[in-house]
């Protein structure tokens, strides 16, 4: 599928005539000592995480590096308000004032199916760049991948009820066994609505201002197959950037810093735009 | 480039000189494109031409950037309580929401600080001039502009630069429109357009006659009745006076509701003439004029106050002005009343004094340019006007569109150079399309659109213009 040939939607009917409702939205973040004038970076996690994801390690990791860094929950999630009602337009809606309320323009880094509501913020803010980290970018496929690692914990959302992912789905056996049980014990669930638009949702619009986009992951991931890390990078015309040996959360896994410091290299590199 | 300061700003790098018409220097500025103002429609034109890859000069005559919402500018019409007439969704930019911790219709305070943090997100504030007007706009060979500024206040050294391109993003409400009476030259009150209205305290215990109801005319007549010592509000018709919400939704968005249900136009000025009825009443009832015209047919009046304000006999609707005379003014239906202060808000007039009307289309010089899509003149592949339009929405998000279709234009005609070349022709061939339906003959709908079939139009001429 490409993205660049589709068309801009100019009436936005919905949009204006049944604007989201708003919410009290978590927002962490840290900035650098010295401001080098780089791009802010959100961080906007993946559906059952929260800003905590990246409050862990990347965040500081980031600042250290000389980016300000701020991640987000998506309403439902973390610190921000209750939302089971939520859906993907919401949760667009959600990182797109997020990143406008940022003093400059953000580089917006999704994980998981964050990085689908990223693809879908990306057409109504016009980011400076675009990090996809393992990215879930939903169809049917998704369903089909996590029925198989994890049956039991997969069936259930498919009718609505909670997805509840392994800690051998997320993290590597590097990760010392309590701290996985201590990251599995905080997730929380999306709404039941935005997980079904996970499988059955339209694509995205193409990106405003086509920002360049990076596809980091694993192709260890039990979550996200390198096919589909393959399929993601090649819509926006590159390869995936892969770390062997990690789990789907690499943000949170043992050896955390290798992806973080390649998405700052990369960022240094002052990409251009596509 | 350097840091930016408003002032002491080093100039526009220039390549090479060139002599003007007239024989001056030229500084010639390459493929840059140049923007003229940083109001809403500027700053917008400023971002989307960067998006594209052009270099981008904006030249602004003020000290800072929001336009009409720069309240410090000596033009700003907003007046002290001036909140938006349209939502919040109906009026930001597409890819820039404001925060949805603002309230519906925000306070001009907030639409101005929207508006200085677009700038700053998006690093606007380098390519801006500030404090620099822009005295003349010429075309030159090749389908390029010499622009001739100079420091705001005509101090200083005039200076010609030629740009590939230009934007023209100067506003229309700032220059009033002032209707000639009989006898205004013998009235012994005080008289002023709305545009030097700014705070009720000029107001305060006198009797005021407000003329005209556009959206101005009523926010002041609103603030005459809680502060003046009486109020006459004068029209010359009878309007729709929608209140801010209906059903419990700000009105603009319940109109959105029913189009994107596609109802035919009649079915919707029923439904709104119904939900009118049930909610405000019969305006005759209160001694208002019955509205000559359907709704939808005239530029929408949004204010839940005026008719309050009628229905408590604080506001006392009247006739058109026949004439003045010393002590007071003769109404249409002979009645005399003696207001101590008349505020003339009977809108504003569009001005170009930098441009020849005749590459805007407008050749009889009626102050009305024809354009495609109210932003693109025949025959000029590189000019365009971005903001002249009184949309039913906001107005924000249609020159953003404007902007985008020219910078998609501008980059067509360089890798696409038929279909430029076909949009042209296409903007000559329809110069003065209107979008608007049928309004009624007033001097101020010339210029009115319904943002649905405006935008419908914006869409096909950025499909024809194809994918970048
Ligand atoms: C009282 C009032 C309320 C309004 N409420 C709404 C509303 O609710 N919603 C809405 O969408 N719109 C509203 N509007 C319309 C408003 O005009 C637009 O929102 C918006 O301000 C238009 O922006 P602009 O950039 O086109 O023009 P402006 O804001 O007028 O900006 C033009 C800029 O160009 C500069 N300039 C002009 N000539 C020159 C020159 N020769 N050289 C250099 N610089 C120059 C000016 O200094 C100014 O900064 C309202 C208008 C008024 C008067
Ligand atoms: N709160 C807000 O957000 C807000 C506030 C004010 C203005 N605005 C916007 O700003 C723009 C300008 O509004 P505006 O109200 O200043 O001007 P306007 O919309 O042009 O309204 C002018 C009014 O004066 C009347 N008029 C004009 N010439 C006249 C004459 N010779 N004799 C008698 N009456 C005359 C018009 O009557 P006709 O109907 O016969 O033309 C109309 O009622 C509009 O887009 C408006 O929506 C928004």
């Amino acid at each position: 599928m490409s993205v660049s040939n589709e068309r801009v939607r100019v009436l936005r009917g919905r949009e204006w005539a049944r604007p989201v409702r708003p919410v009290r939205r978590e927002v962490r973040g840290v900035t650098p000592e010295l401001d080098e004038g780089r791009p802010p970076l959100l961080f906007v996690p993946g559906f059952g995480h929260g800003a905590w994801a990246f409050a862990e390690h990347w965040l500081e990791h980031a600042a250290s590096r000389g980016f300000s860094a701020y991640a987000m929950s998506l309403r439902g999630h973390g610190g921000s308000d209750p939302a089971p009602e939520a859906t993907l337009r919401a949760y667009t809606h959600d990182v797109v004032q997020v990143a406008a309320s940022l003093p400059r323009q953000a580089v917006l880094v999704g994980h998981g199916a964050g990085a689908l509501v990223v693809t879908h913020a990306l057409a109504r803010y016009p980011a400076r760049a675009a990090v996809l980290v393992a990215p879930v970018l939903g169809g049917w496929s998704t369903a089909g991948v996590a029925l198989r690692r994890n049956p039991a914990g997969t069936l259930p959302a498919l009718f609505g009820g909670p997805l509840r992912l392994h800690r051998r789905q997320l993290f590597s056996r590097e990760l010392p066994e309590a701290e996985a049980r201590r990251h599995v014990a905080r997730l929380g669930r999306a709404g039941r609505r935005a997980q079904w638009q996970l499988l059955s949702g339209r694509p995205a619009e193409p990106a405003v201002g086509r920002p360049p986009v990076l596809v980091v992951g694993s192709p260890d991931d039990r979550v996200v197959p390198p096919a589909a890390l393959e399929r993601a990078a090649g819509r926006y015309g590159s390869a995936p950037l892969l770390f062997p040996g990690m789990g789907h959360d690499l943000m949170l896994d043992a050896r955390w810093r290798e992806p973080i410091d390649a998405i700052c290299d990369w960022l240094v590199k002052e990409p251009q735009r596509v | 480039m350097p840091p930016s300061t408003a002032h002491g700003r080093p100039d526009p790098e220039t390549s090479t000189l060139d002599l003007s018409r007239d024989g001056r220097p030229v500084s010639d500025r390459g493929d840059t494109v140049c923007v003229i103002g940083a109001g809403a429609s500027g700053l917008t034109a400023i971002k989307n031409l960067v998006e594209h890859g052009f270099g981008v000069d904006c030249y602004e005559r003020e000290t800072g950037v929001g336009g009409a919402w720069n309240w410090r500018h000596d033009r700003s019409p907003v007046y002290a309580s001036t909140h938006l007439v349209s939502s919040r969704p109906l009026t930001q930019f597409p890819d820039f929401p404001m925060p949805d911790s603002w309230p519906d219709y925000p306070h001009h305070h907030q639409l101005l600080s929207y508006l200085e943090r677009y700038t700053d997100h998006f690093d606007l504030r380098r390519h801006i001039w500030f404090g620099t007007e822009v005295v003349r706009v010429e075309p030159v060979d090749g389908d390029r502009w010499d622009v001739t500024t100079r420091s705001t206040g005509g101090y200083g050294p005039e200076r010609t630069l030629r740009y590939a391109a230009v934007v023209v993003a100067n506003g229309h409400n700032w220059s009033p429109k002032l209707p000639r009476y009989d006898g205004l030259e013998e009235f012994r009150g005080e008289v002023m357009h709305a545009s030097s209205y700014k705070d009720p305290a000029q107001l305060r215990g006198k009797r005021v006659l407000v003329v005209g109801a556009g959206n101005t005319g009523c926010d002041i007549a609103v603030e005459a009745a809680q502060q003046a010592s009486c109020c006459w509000h004068s029209t010359r018709r009878g309007y729709w006076y929608a209140p801010k919400y209906l059903l419990g939704r700000p009105v603009d968005q319940v109109n959105d509701l029913l189009l994107s249900l596609r109802l035919p136009l009649r079915l919707r000025q029923w439904l709104y003439h119904r939900m009118l009825r049930l909610t405000v009443g019969d305006p005759t009832r209160l001694g208002l004029p019955r509205p000559d015209h359907r709704i939808y047919e005239a530029h929408p009046i949004a204010n839940s106050q005026l008719v309050h304000h009628v229905s408590h006999g604080q506001i006392a609707p009247v006739p058109d002005v026949a004439r003045f005379h010393g002590g007071g003014v003769t109404l249409t239906d002979g009645r005399e009343i003696e207001p101590e202060l008349v505020v003339f808000a009977t809108g504003y007039l569009p001005r170009f004094e930098f441009l020849d009307p005749g590459l805007l289309g407008d050749g009889d010089g009626s102050g009305r340019p024809r354009l495609w899509l109210h932003a693109f003149p025949p025959n000029q592949p590189t000019l365009a006007v971005a903001g002249l339009l009184q949309p039913d929405s906001g107005v924000f998000t249609l020159t953003h569109w404007q902007t985008v279709v020219f910078a998609r234009l501008l980059q067509a005609r360089l890798a696409r150079p038929d279909r430029a070349a076909a949009f042209t022709a296409r903007a000559t061939a329809g110069a003065g399309e209107r979008y608007a339906g049928k309004v009624t003959d007033s001097s101020r709908h010339w210029f009115e659109v319904r943002h649905v079939p405006y935008l419908r139009a914006v869409q096909r001429a950025l499909d024809e213009l194809g994918a970048r």
